[in-house]
């Protein structure tokens, strides 16, 4: 791997407040429509895998990505949710598709 | 809904570098009926196989031996597998703890299993507070080396769309009705991970060994949609 390019890219701790992009549609970019805008959390690194997006595309996919399991909140992903507040979701996130937030956006429970 | 209607459709796959355009998901015009049976040798794909596999065998690329040895894997393995990883952690707090800091490797270890595609396993743990779910929404990844070929609801629209949005309904038609102080923890495999469900220990179990605890265990409490 190219260990010059990696460099650049900080590694998020766990617990670390994101939100996933709002990024327009790709063929195969692997981070679901009903994520994205969502604000969570880091929950733990996943490690570094091939970028699906240029996978698709018959690509090597390198530079790999790190790749996170990111937290979510049921009530953020869907205002209307009629289950207990205390329910979550897990998605895995690459790094290319999370903002990091200056603040949490919730106290973590 | 269909969620628990369990038959046919055995065949799909999991994604390694294409979307949600497959299995019987596919919402483009038909020229004809829906072909209901799976073992319709007419079938588009049926015909699509064929016509490759004997391609690869003429060019050698592959044999028919092959391919033969991959199916027998494929179908070696069943649910079963995973009960005795569970039954495992269950009775051996050592190999818990190492199931969860690296349950591939520690599975290979411990039970011998040939793994063809080296994936990233995780462990969801569950816990008198949390509940673990899994699906996957984009396709139809599944922990297959441990539980086999998916159950056809696991790949249903109805299921993949339904779970992250009201999980508890869809456990509750599963026959899992959860307290409100349960976080209920949806895990959408979105890409390169893999999940499996490691169900609660039940109560009056403490005389069982681990061969009559794996007996206990069934594919859809490793899924999360049902409690053991």
């Amino acid at each position: 791997m190219n260990t010059s390019s990696d460099a650049k890219i900080a590694l998020l701790a766990d617990g670390t407040p994101v939100r996933v992009k709002q990024l327009p549609p790709e063929i195969h970019c692997r981070t679901p429509h009903y994520l994205r805008g969502v604000p969570g959390q880091v929950d733990a690194l996943a490690g570094r895998f091939r970028d699906p997006s240029l996978l698709a595309f018959n690509k090597p996919g390198l530079p790999m990505r790190y790749l996170y399991r990111v937290r979510f909140k049921q009530k953020d992903i869907w205002p209307d949710y009629a289950g207990s507040p205390a329910d979550t979701l897990v998605a895995d996130i690459f790094e290319h598709w999370l903002d990091v937030l200056k603040e949490p956006a919730h106290e973590r429970a | 809904m269909s969620a628990h209607n369990d038959h046919s459709q055995d065949h799909s796959h999991d994604h390694s570098g294409h979307d949600n355009h497959h299995d019987h998901d596919h919402d483009h015009a038909h020229p004809h009926a829906p072909i209901e049976s799976a073992d319709d040798p007419q079938r588009y794909e049926y015909v699509l196989e064929t016509a490759i596999r004997e391609l690869l065998i003429e060019k050698g690329v592959l044999t028919a031996a092959a391919i033969h040895r991959q199916i027998d894997l494929q179908d070696s393995r069943t649910p079963a597998v995973g009960a005795k990883v569970v039954a495992r952690a269950w009775t051996d707090p050592a190999f818990k703890a190492r199931l969860i800091a690296d349950p591939l490797d520690t599975i290979v270890d411990e039970f011998k299993l040939e793994i063809s595609t080296p994936l990233k396993l995780v462990v969801l743990e569950n816990t008198p507070t949390v509940h673990n779910v899994v699906v996957c929404t984009l396709c139809s990844c599944y922990p297959r080396m441990l539980l086999g070929i998916p159950p056809a609801w696991y790949k249903s629209i109805d299921y993949r769309s339904r779970v992250v949005v009201e999980p508890r309904k869809v456990l509750a038609e599963f026959g899992t009705v959860l307290s409100p102080e349960v976080e209920v923890r949806v895990s959408d495999s979105t890409a390169d991970l893999r999940y499996l469900v490691l169900p609660n220990r039940p109560a009056g179990t403490e005389a069982m060994n681990e061969e009559q605890l794996a007996a206990l265990v069934t594919r859809d409490a490793m899924i999360g949609t049902a409690l053991v």
